[in-house]
């Protein structure tokens, strides 16, 4: 069992998200930055979608009553158990009456907490993600709170493992850099509006620097910059909507609709976000820069498709390291 | 052959299929046949078909499909939906769609709003509840919150443009107008629409085995029940 001893800021349990209900007014929900989520369970063994604690910062302290092995992977809040730092992307055992904590945000805006074997809790319409609106799913519905008993499945934690020690970080981390973006560059395919739009607002959006505002949550993030022009842009009848939308607001300000977004809207749809940089614009933080670069289908399925494909090498890579050390642990 | 509708990407994971932009009609008929249609293939990498209006937003897979089928997404999406839209030898009835009855209590102390509209149309609050119940609506489409329903249209009159100040509470199952549009809150939330009324059904009950007790295509008609029987009926749910 973990238990929540200091509450965080918003920290939910997240999965891969809930499909299949959109039409019902559910929206998905599920990890900001899947690529994180994957990456953390793959650290401890588990399957790349398994349930794990999303944190924002100031995050949640916890205090384990078992021994566990867990992996932290996207935002770094500069971890610490029993005093001592905690890398991310590092597979770590933690032995019983551990506290870990998180000291600063040093980069990043989601830290994911995955541990071995999985939190054993109930699945809400299939999946263990939170929905904050409908208040269920995850744990209890809501955001983790102070005293908060997580129960975990087995996680067949030997006490052998830790020779005595009360923390041990396992000899290998996971290199995730080339699974972002580099230099912070944001690619989107166009919009049904994007011929609307003059060239001058079309090169607008593309050469302007944009800045995440501090109204920027698991809903949406919105942005600040240059008003562009929407004399084109009627609000229309309101449809489906989908993550990574960017919307046109008729003041001229976009909003990228995120996980948790409402499952129908009527803005104006300028562009939309590529999947496989998803993960890279969730780790953004507000007052930091984004630019957008466009692109086309072909290039950011194939983007997609590579990055799934290192995801599924550095799962198997997790797997053998792991089945190598556990070899060589005494019985 | 001309087609009705248009099929545009939504980037790489969804598509929007999109008709006549009307509200009402015939077009609502078509998007949910699609919907039924698409749904009905039960394929792994359609991950959500959501109708709205006047379209049809198919949300996919991208991953998945390119492992099955070794093309682009959205190519093959889009051929998949041609062919199952246009594939004429397959036109198969509409099943009759559900009637819900909605009971609805329009007391101005759940319907803050009732009488002001009723003066703005200059008519009276009676007349206002016997245009509301009169006719029956479609549910469009749910969306804003799990299970509010969007329902059209009302009758002309009752066409209100949303609050300007939008309030910070509204209860949950209040009844509003927002333009052409009829809705009930499921859960308390801010909200814009004119409240009207209340009916003590539990639209949303994430405990339930269908939790919405709305879908899209359902015909509405509410039915007014007075205070008391509002309040007794509460007791029951």
């Amino acid at each position: 069992m973990i238990q929540v001893i200091q509450q965080g800021l918003l920290d939910t349990i997240q999965d891969a998200g809930r499909y299949g209900y959109q039409h019902l007014g559910i929206n998905p929900g599920g990890a900001m930055d899947r690529v994180a989520l994957a990456v953390a369970n793959s650290l401890v063994g588990n399957d790349i979608t398994e349930a794990a604690i999303e944190l924002h910062f100031p995050a949640s302290a916890f205090l384990f009553d078992t021994e566990a092995m867990i992996a932290l992977s996207g935002a770094d809040f500069g971890a610490i158990v029993n005093g001592r730092p905690l890398d991310i992307n590092r597979p770590v055992l933690v032995s019983k009456q551990a506290v870990l904590r998180f000291n600063k945000p040093v980069s990043g805006a989601r830290c994911y907490l995955a541990v071995r074997g999985g939190l054993a809790l109930t699945p809400w319409l299939g999946s263990y993600s939170t929905h904050l609106k409908a208040g269920a799913g995850g744990f209890d519905g809501r955001p983790l709170k102070k005293n908060d008993r997580l129960h975990l499945r087995p996680g067949n934690i030997s006490p052998s493992w830790f020779q005595g020690k009360e923390f041990v970080a396992l000899p290998w981390t996971a290199d995730v850099s080339h699974l972002y973006t580099k230099n912070g560059i944001i690619h989107a395919l166009p919009g049904t509006q994007w011929n609307l739009l003059s060239e001058n607002t079309r090169q607008q959006f593309t050469n302007a620097a944009f800045t995440l505002t501090e109204q920027s949550d698991r809903m949406g993030f919105r942005l600040s910059g240059p008003a562009l022009a929407t004399e084109p842009l009627e609000e229309q009848l309101s449809a489906g909507t989908t993550r990574g939308t960017i919307q046109l607001l008729p003041d001229g300000q976009l909003i990228i609709l995120m996980a948790d977004h409402q499952t129908t809207g009527g803005y104006g749809r300028l562009a939309h976000v590529i999947t496989a940089d998803m993960p890279s614009l969730s780790q953004r933080m507000p007052y930091q820069e984004i630019h957008f670069s466009m692109t086309e289908e072909k290039k950011a399925l194939a983007l997609l498709w590579k990055q799934e494909q290192d995801l599924l090498f550095l799962q198997n890579a997790c797997k053998l390291r792991l089945e190598e050390w556990l070899q060589q642990q005494p019985v | 052959m001309h087609k009705s509708y248009r099929i545009s990407s939504l980037g790489d994971r969804a598509v929007i299929i999109e008709w006549e932009q009307q509200i009402g009609g015939d077009i609502h008929g078509q998007v949910m046949q699609a919907f039924r249609r698409l749904r009905e293939l039960h394929l792994p990498y359609i991950l959500d078909l959501i109708p709205a209006y006047a379209s049809l937003t198919v949300v996919y897979d991208a991953v998945v499909l390119y492992r099955q089928q070794h093309s682009y997404a959205g190519e093959k999406i889009r051929e998949l939906i041609a062919a199952t839209l246009d594939g004429a030898a397959e036109i198969t009835a509409s099943p009759p769609p559900r009637l819900l009855e909605i009971p609805v209590c329009y007391h101005p102390s759940l319907g803050p709003d009732l009488h002001a509209m009723a003066e703005s149309k200059k008519v009276s609050p009676e007349h206002v509840i016997e245009l509301h119940t009169e006719q029956t609506y479609t549910v469009y489409m749910l969306g804003f919150l799990p299970g509010f329903p969007y329902m059209g249209s009302v009758h002309d009159l009752l066409v209100t443009p949303r609050l300007k100040q939008p309030r910070l509470r509204v209860p949950a199952g209040s009844v509003g107008i927002a333009g052409v549009q009829t809705g009930i809150y499921p859960q308390e939330s801010p909200g814009g629409w004119n409240i009207i009324g209340r009916t003590p059904l539990r639209l949303f009950d994430a405990a339930a085995e269908t939790p919405c007790y709305c879908e899209p295509g359902d015909q509405v008609k509410f039915m007014p029940v007075s205070l008391e029987d509002f309040r007794e009926m509460t007791h029951y749910i």
